[in-house]
């Protein structure tokens, strides 16, 4: 039985020269068709996890909507002011996280790791500050079980919190892969022929993405929670 | 220019190869095992289901030994009955139905047939298995949970579900656990599903265009969309139902509710909203267990009737309106609850409105085996098995569909066969067609067509003579959900029905055992398989049996040929392999 088979080529998996294909094996001149311009893998792969959590806040937010609109026990409740300062620590962080992505780019590894520490801190600052939120209002008697609105609120941003952890520890992990000199593994499909900076380079892209929606991820939740308050 | 030899070494070292491994395909048959623990699972809880339904009044000392408090004076607790009902269809909806057909042979096959090495996340697939059998070792939990499983369907639906023990035994850690499960298997099938979709859109081998991909590749793509979008819904309404259970909350719990002469201390809640979350995402689910099922009965037809797959942009066309129908259809699970009638009708025209991609692909199916040289092997066995069950089980659902009607069956007997015979038997049959199928290619051996053939007959009347009966009890409205049908004296004349039914059950489980030892035997004694035993055209007919670890070891395969070309005019062979050079045309 005839087949054919091309010989592999190592051109393809090469990203030593900061080139733009995650692994991604362009179609086209074998046989006819394939697509001539496949995204990115790790892009890729970032942007449908990033539909699949926006359909798990759309029904939050679904259910938000019905729940206001069911009945005479929504109590609205004011505002912490601290939640200002926590969205700006967070708009910072974005600009950070911005600063290492593009250092990684420019090849500039140690700045980028100063960048990336420097996000991890305001990440954490957040995470502080919104529990800081948590403690401002349970002391005003405003808990997970008192009205809806409360329960909402606890359930948005906790929800959101977890995400924002999530992310820490995706932007701490080439921290210490550079610390640890340990190579980062091969996470997606034709990574384990690239060098490690490259690696880390399109993590570090991969986890941008995912800040910035976050970011965006709660400023709509703000949005969503208080505007009408 | 730097070659880097990205040739992908073969773990080495058993933990790295079989349990911790990152290799599609071990992962693929990792989850397959996963399924057949869960099937055997589902399988025993729906025999005890069976006896209290047969035997109302009879005692088991045997089981009442096992279960002291389900069996507590003699016969069998509603509460046990109602425990094993949800169980049964937790399991088989979840780890069987999702997993088997989308995880397993999607894992398995989806890589190869498009001509890839692996997934595009190898370490995150790895990841979803371990997620997976982790909600599976929850569930299991919750089945032996104290104060005995969750009694609340798998349809969880609140309040029942939301508050607590009161409301019965089983409803308190039982529940909690179960919804924690769920919660852990929809981050599961999150990550699989971005994976799935990943791959097809950027791994496929040179040639192979979107129009050469094989029709089980389409199911696996759009199966995944589904599965992106209809997973996270469910996790939102998991988090909410869980903190009305555990945080106080009253999303779906209202004011004023006293069960067990108990005020429950909750208000302002929707227990619709749980209903509306729930179907959101379970209207896709079904087709989530469906659509591979249709992939590879395509795929079957097409090999063993030695046929192109007649209209197959149809197909690919069809698979996509069926997924994007089935998010605006879920009103139809609702229909009795006090929806207005405007919103009635707009979710039955959607709903009826299935109906068109589905027979599109029923007729080209039917189209595709018209003037073939069948060969009746045990998966195109399973394969037409599907068809006939798919037409069974729709045409029920055409009936549903209509307000008017549902008023009537919803919650009988009727929705139980309509959804056994298309979710559950459907998809099992796809599942078989598929395991028949891809067996040389998994294990390197084939299974003995005798045992097939046998297995097949009894598994195809047994279902059958389950399943068609609940249709009469259904119209004789017999309703589901209810561990004694005694007491309802216009049923009197339909009891010796239930013990039909149950006897039939028996035998299609005794059935089964020709499977499972059909299965273990031919992993260790079967017939060698060469690599392209059925004469199939696509990728995975071309590497050996079982496929090295990085599936085409030091080569790309390219592409040449769509999917499907059998007895093509004018040929020697009554096929052209997919990778097969186009041959000049002078
Ligand atoms: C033409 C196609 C179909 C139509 C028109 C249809 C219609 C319906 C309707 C109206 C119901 C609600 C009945 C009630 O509860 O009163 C229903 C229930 C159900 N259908 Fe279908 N259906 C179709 C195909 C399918 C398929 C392909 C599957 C699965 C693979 C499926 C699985 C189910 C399940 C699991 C239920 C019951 C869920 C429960 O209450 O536990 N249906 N169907
Ligand atoms: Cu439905």
């Amino acid at each position: 039985m005839a087949t054919t088979v091309a010989p592999r080529s190592g051109k393809r998996e090469d990203g030593a020269n900061g080139s733009r294909n995650g692994g991604d094996r362009r179609g086209g001149n074998g046989g006819s068709g394939g697509l001539p311009q496949r995204p990115q893998t790790h892009r890729l792969g970032m942007l449908l996890a990033l539909a699949g959590i926006a359909m798990l806040f759309i029904a939050l937010t679904s259910a938000y909507v019905v729940r206001q609109g069911l009945g005479g026990d929504w109590t609205p409740m004011a505002m912490p002011r601290i939640l200002l300062w926590n969205t700006a620590i967070l708009l910072a962080s974005s600009f950070t996280v911005e600063k290492a992505r593009r250092a990684l780019l420019a090849r500039t590894e140690g700045e980028a790791l100063r960048w990336l520490l420097l996000t991890l801190a305001l990440g954490v600052a957040f995470l502080g500050g919104q529990l800081a939120a948590w403690r401002t209002l349970s002391a005003r008697g405003l808990f997970l079980d008192t009205s809806p609105h409360s329960s909402f609120f606890y359930v948005l941003s906790g929800v959101h919190g977890v995400h924002v952890a999530g992310g820490l520890l995706a932007l701490a992990f080439p921290i210490w892969s550079v610390w640890s000199a340990a190579p980062g593994v091969a996470s997606f499909a034709g990574s384990a022929g690239l060098p490690a900076q490259v690696r880390r380079a399109r993590w570090v892209e991969a986890a941008a993405l995912y800040w910035h929606f976050m970011d965006g991820l709660w400023i709509y939740l703000l949005v969503l929670l208080f505007a009408r308050s | 220019m730097a070659a880097h030899a990205t040739v992908i070494e073969a773990p080495k070292g058993f933990v790295r190869k079989y349990i911790f491994s990152t290799d599609h395909k071990v992962i693929g048959i990792q989850y397959l095992f996963l399924a057949m623990f869960s099937v055997l699972v589902g399988m025993t809880l729906s025999v005890f289901m069976r006896l209290r339904l047969a035997w109302p009044a009879e005692k088991w000392p045997a089981l009442q030994q096992l279960f002291p408090e389900g069996f507590a004076g003699g016969p069998m607790t509603p509460e046990f009955y109602l425990s094993m009902m949800t169980m049964h269809g937790t399991i088989m909806v979840f780890f069987v139905l999702t997993t088997a057909p989308l995880s397993a042979f999607g894992n398995y096959f989806l890589p190869i047939q498009i001509g890839a090495r692996d997934m595009a996340f190898p370490v995150l697939n790895m990841l979803s298995f371990w997620v997976t059998l982790a909600a599976l070792l929850v569930m299991m939990a919750a089945l032996f949970a104290t104060g005995g499983a969750p009694i609340a369907g798998w349809t969880a639906y609140a309040p029942l579900s939301a508050i607590g023990e009161v409301a019965g035994p089983g409803l308190g850690l039982g529940q909690t656990l179960w919804v924690i499960s769920i919660a852990i298997f929809c981050v599961a099938s999150l990550l699989t599903s971005l994976n799935f979709l990943a791959t097809t859109i950027n791994l496929r081998a040179r040639g192979m265009s979107l129009m050469r991909m094989p029709l089980t590749v389409w199911a696996w793509f759009t199966t995944a969309i589904l599965a992106l979008l209809a997973f996270p819904v469910l996790l939102a309404g998991g988090i909410l139902l869980l903190l009305d259970r555990v945080g106080g909350t009253s999303f779906f719990i209202p004011g004023g509710l006293v069960v067990s002469d108990q005020l429950i201390p909750h208000q302002g809640g929707s227990p619709l909203l749980w209903q509306h979350l729930f179907w959101f995402f379970g209207h896709p689910e079904v087709y989530i267990a469906i659509l591979p099922g249709m992939g590879i009965t395509s795929h079957i037809l097409s090999t063993f009737a030695r046929k192109p797959v007649f209209a197959y942009k149809a197909m690919v066309g069809a698979i996509f309106a069926i997924g994007f129908i089935s998010y605006v259809v879920w009103g139809h699970h609702m229909f009795m609850s006090g929806m207005s009638p405007f919103s009635s009708m707009a979710f039955s025209i959607t709903t009826l409105a299935v109906g068109v991609p589905s027979a599109i692909k029923t007729f080209n199916w039917l189209a595709t085996l018209w003037g073939g040289k069948i060969r009746f092997t045990t998966p195109m066995l399973f394969a037409l098995g599907f068809v006939s069950l798919f037409v069974t089980g729709g045409i029920t659902g055409l009936l549903l569909a209509q307000p008017a009607i549902d008023i009537f069956l919803h919650d009988t007997y009727f929705v139980v066969a309509h959804f056994h015979l298309i979710m559950g038997v459907a998809a099992i049959f796809g599942i078989f067609a598929g395991i028949y199928y891809w067996f040389p290619k998994m294990f390197g051996r084939m299974m003995r067509e005798g045992p097939g053939k046998v297995h097949f007959w009894l598994t195809l009347v047994g279902v059958y003579a389950i399943f068609m009966p609940m249709h009469f009890l259904g119209i004789a409205g017999a309703p589901r959900r209810y561990a004694e049908l005694t007491e309802f004296q216009y049923l009197k004349p339909l009891e010796s029905l239930q013990l039909f039914i149950t006897v039939a059950a028996f035998l299609t489980i005794a059935g089964q055992f020709i499977f499972l030892f059909n299965f273990f035997v031919s992993l260790f004694r079967g017939k060698r398989a060469g690599v392209n035993p059925w004469e199939s055209t696509s990728l995975e007919w071309i590497i050996p049996s079982p496929p090295p670890h990085d599936n085409f070891g030091e080569t790309e395969p390219v592409v040449h040929h769509g999917p499907y070309e059998y007895s093509p005019p004018g040929e020697p062979k009554d096929y052209i392999m997919q990778t097969e050079p186009a041959r000049q045309t002078a």
